[in-house]
């Protein structure tokens, strides 16, 4: 099948039912998203379809029907995107694990809304786990990634 | 004098320098007995001024020998070497070095000792010097006990400034110029017209110098990045998808494995059917491992599914299976036979409780799990020479002692890579999930093998914090704690871990009392007793170890005796406390919560106090009991670790503490039914998300003599005051975690 990831149309080979996850990281060799519990509990695998959140672990290959986007499409080292740009700002990442999924949560979800009150923050980011705590400063660069994203 | 261009390629063994425990080391001690790590592996062109600095004509690369586990250990490193090597961190490659002796803990091994750290007698510093010698002649190269700071502070300051010296050195050399006219600045040593020689360019030079041993560290006046707001070295691969975890690592020809074993803990695998799995697409082997099967295959989850296709024929677990059973061991421990210590015993206890109207209460936390986000990963490589480890561990001169036993190879033959760990909480300090990776390569040689664990695998195999129990009785004398009795009675920890890994455990253990025994008050009549439960499933250290729950049980039990002599809580403790940066922290948090006014109606305030790894922390929670249930609204804390290196990290580190406190307080325990852990995955066991993060403001005091780490100490006072901020909103005291159990939280 066919699967069009940060830009680029990648044939690949793979059962419909293996979830989308696994063909970015083992197939496609695109690691930035993240395993970390495999059912829709913790948000680490946190990419776009057609600008999105979804959990990749729980999106069948088979039902992929957009574009996708990883936390790698997103931004790099040397062109961030504002979300990331904040995440640094504030230094966020602790172990950093859960951060890929956080970045890729909140840069879909200031995308819908770019201008959230405190609540809906609370309620767009809390499907996405962080074992290291670093939620004051997820909230944190939340906000300021929207008002970054406004000023644009 | 322009820059120098002549690097030769040929091998550049300069010799190095280490300050260990306050003693400099003369190059050639490291040549003779080939304990400079960087030294056997050195490429063409490189020189290793010391074991912690590299330098070639590409750049410098600093060696950061202590895990990062996500409390940003690397990055802290790093700081304290280019603080003295005078270069921007950030230009610099971070590698974590090889397993090496050479890199041993000095500090952690003075935690298993019954030495308070606000004692300073001659019996104390005796203790820590012990401990010293202990790390270093046993090589204890291992991450933990908040250790990094207090341990390294020294060594990596001074191996900074050696390195900077003979750069120096080299570049006298080279312009016939005297020390006093150079100086250096930004990887460069600058002459007195303003010109620059590049460190890089000096490299080959230097090389040739015998590594200048005399130096003096530089007055905190003139740092530049020391206790200023850092910027983490990883904060940009952590951000952009780029930081490399060992689930991350790919190497050409690579297979992906998972492993099953028994979930009922310490049980067989009798036999097993893997006929369906083998049939299954890209399933390339199903190999019996120690305990299970593993599956091999070219893809994670292709190898996920096939292992749950395996019928398994598991045998029953060896040790007490329900948690109700459990508890109960843990209640019959209380006995004079499984005493364990005795650590603190002032006044005359037995007599003060004699007669008296006694406040009794009794406190029960749970076994729980560290699940760091990164599922337990490992990719292993084996050949007939040698075998390669790329993981995040803690503890890579155990693993690598532990794979030669395993492999029957020489342990200079294995070669572990440490990578950044999505996260630990303590359970890399067990390499189980490395044993069984190189178990695979065993039966796989030459072969790469990513080996993943399922996120329900790595539940029900941890090695919990322990369960315990306290049992608690005081006296109230004229208004005011006249006795009061600790007894904790739970397994230990340093026994069931120190037998994994091959040491004997002698002596009481201290984890069952930490954050207890050693409570800077001055009680008239107070005792704290140990008990040991026998060895029941595996534990092992989880952050701040026994402090995390052991910290619930004095303070909970603390607020109780201040609300039954009718004082207040911070009052009493500052009344009692003998420790003043301990009354610090305490006036402090008390201060920024503006403690003692009004907070409305069904709103409540707790206080809890735990010096645990040598830092004081106070917390004050406040909570609302809203129909929906208990809401934490603000979190104070105030924390003093002697200097705070890094204000952003130290605040990151103290927030993560009281949330990981806070939410396994609230949602999380581990149980057991017939051996098997019944929390599988995060949906059983949430932690903390971010609509119950309550706002967590931070305060660093820098009162304490010694300087100390952060990543643990904040845990323990967060339970205790969260049920102390219940217990004032309601009225209703609550002596078991996790607390959700008796109530509700918004
Ligand atoms: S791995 Fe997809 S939500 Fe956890
Ligand atoms: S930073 Fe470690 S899990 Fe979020």
């Amino acid at each position: 099948m066919k699967l069009t990831v940060n830009g680029e149309t990648h044939e690949v080979d793979v059962e419909d039912d293996m979830p989308l996850l696994w063909v970015l990281r083992d197939e496609l060799g695109i690691t930035g998203p993240k395993y970390g519990c495999g059912i829709a509990q913790c948000g680490a695998c946190t990419v776009h379809m057609d600008g999105i959140a979804v959990r990749s672990c729980q999106l069948a290959a088979g039902d992929v029907s957009g574009d996708i986007t990883t936390i790698e499409g997103l931004g790099t080292p040397s062109a961030l995107h504002a979300v990331q740009e904040a995440w640094i700002d504030l230094q966020v990442a602790q172990c950093g694990y859960c951060q890929a999924g956080q970045i890729m949560q909140a840069a879909s979800f200031l995308d819908l809304n770019p201008d959230p009150t405190d609540a809906q923050i609370d309620a767009a980011m809390s499907g996405n786990l962080c074992r290291c705590g670093s939620y004051p400063r997820i909230r944190t660069a939340v906000k300021s990634a929207s008002s970054k994203l406004k000023r644009v | 004098m322009g820059r120098v261009k002549t690097i030769a390629r040929r091998s550049f063994l300069i010799g190095s320098a280490a300050i260990a425990g306050g003693v400099a080391f003369g190059t050639y001690l490291y040549k003779r007995d080939g304990t400079n790590p960087l030294l056997a592996d050195l490429k063409m062109g490189e020189t290793a001024i010391t074991p912690y600095v590299k330098i070639d004509a590409q750049g410098i690369t600093l060696i950061t020998p202590r895990a990062d586990v996500g409390q940003g250990a690397w990055s802290m490193q790093a700081h304290l070497i280019a603080e003295e090597l005078d270069i921007d961190p950030a230009t610099a490659t971070l590698i974590s070095g090889p397993a090496s002796a050479i890199y041993y803990n000095g500090v952690v091994g003075a935690e298993s000792m019954p030495i308070a750290a606000t004692s300073d007698t001659l019996l104390a510093r005796t203790g820590r010097g012990a401990a010293d010698v202990m790390g270093k002649l046993m090589g204890l190269h291992i991450t933990g006990g908040s250790s990094t700071v207090p341990d390294l502070y020294d060594r990596l300051r001074m191996a900074g400034a050696v390195a900077r010296e003979t750069l120096i050195r080299a570049a006298m050399q080279q312009t016939g110029l005297p020390r006093n006219q150079l100086k250096t600045e930004n990887g460069c040593v600058v002459l007195p017209d303003g010109l620059k020689i590049e460190y890089l360019d000096l490299a080959v030079l230097a090389a040739d110098i015998e590594p200048v041993q005399d130096v003096t560290l530089r007055d905190p006046s003139q740092w530049r990045y020391l206790t200023k707001p850092q910027k983490r070295t990883d904060i940009v691969a952590k951000s952009t998808g780029t930081q490399i975890y060992g689930i991350d690592m790919v190497m050409d020809g690579m297979v992906y494995a998972t492993t099953r074993t028994n979930p009922a803990l310490g049980g067989e695998l009798v036999g097993f059917d893997a006929e369906d799995a083998r049939k299954m697409r890209g399933v390339q082997a199903v190999l019996p491992i120690n305990g299970g099967v593993a599956v091999v295959a070219d893809n994670t989850w292709r190898a996920f599914q096939a292992a749950q296709a395996v019928t398994c024929d598991w045998g029953p677990s060896p040790y007490i299976g329900d948690t109700a059973d459990q508890f109960a061991a843990v209640a019959a421990s209380f006995s004079d036979d499984h005493q364990d210590s005795q650590f603190k015993d002032d006044g005359d206890v037995v007599a003060a409780l004699e007669g008296a109207d006694v406040i009794e209460a009794e406190y029960r936390i749970p076994y729980l799990a560290h699940a760091p986000l990164e599922p337990m990963s490992v990719v292993v490589k084996m050949t007939e020479t040698r075998l390669d480890i790329w993981t995040g561990t803690q503890i890579p001169r155990f693993v690598q002692a532990n794979m030669a036993k395993l492999t029957g190879m020489d342990a200079d033959n294995i070669h572990v890579h440490v990578l950044m760990s999505g996260g630990s909480f303590g359970r890399r300090l067990e390499d189980d999930y490395i044993g069984q990776a190189v178990e695979i390569a065993m039966q796989l040689p030459d072969t790469p093998i990513k080996m993943i664990w399922q996120r329900e695998e790595d539940f029900t195999h941890d090695f919990p914090r322990p369960l315990a129990m306290a049992r608690a009785k005081g006296i109230i004398k004229n208004g005011a704690v006249d006795a009061f009795d600790l007894a904790i009675a739970a397994p230990s920890v340093a026994e069931s871990s120190l037998a994994r890994l091959g040491q004997p455990a002698i002596g009481p253990d201290v984890a069952i009392v930490a954050g207890a025994w050693d409570q800077p008050f001055d009680i008239p009549n107070y005792r704290v007793t140990g008990f040991r439960t026998p060895a029941m499933v595996p534990i092992s250290s989880w952050r701040s170890v026994g402090a995390s729950g052991n910290g619930f049980m004095h303070e909970s039990f603390m607020d109780e005796m201040c609300h039954a002599a009718g004082v207040d809580p911070l009052a009493e403790r500052l009344r009692l406390c003998w420790h003043d940066p301990s009354r610090k922290v305490l006036e402090a948090v008390g201060e920024m919560s503006g403690w003692g006014s009004d907070l409305g109606p069904n709103r409540g305030r707790g206080l809890a106090f735990t010096l645990a790894f040598g830092v004081p922390v106070a917390e004050v929670i406040e909570v609302t009991n809203t129909d929906d249930g208990i809401r934490i609204d603000k979190v104070f804390v105030a924390a003093d670790v002697g200097r705070v290196l890094d204000p952003v990290n130290f605040e990151a580190q103290v927030q993560g503490g009281v949330i990981f406190g806070l939410g396994h307080a609230m949602n999380c325990e581990l149980t057991y039914k017939d051996g098997v852990a019944q929390q599988e995955n995060f949906h059983a066991y949430e932690g903390m998300r971010l609509y119950q993060t309550p706002e967590i403001i931070v305060r660093g005091l820098e009162n304490g003599e010694k300087l100390r780490g952060i990543g643990e100490p904040a845990v323990p006072p967060a339970a205790p005051a969260l049920a102390n901020a219940i217990f004032a909103a309601t009225g209703k005291r609550i002596r078991e975690l996790p607390l959700s159990k008796s109530i509700d939280f918004v």
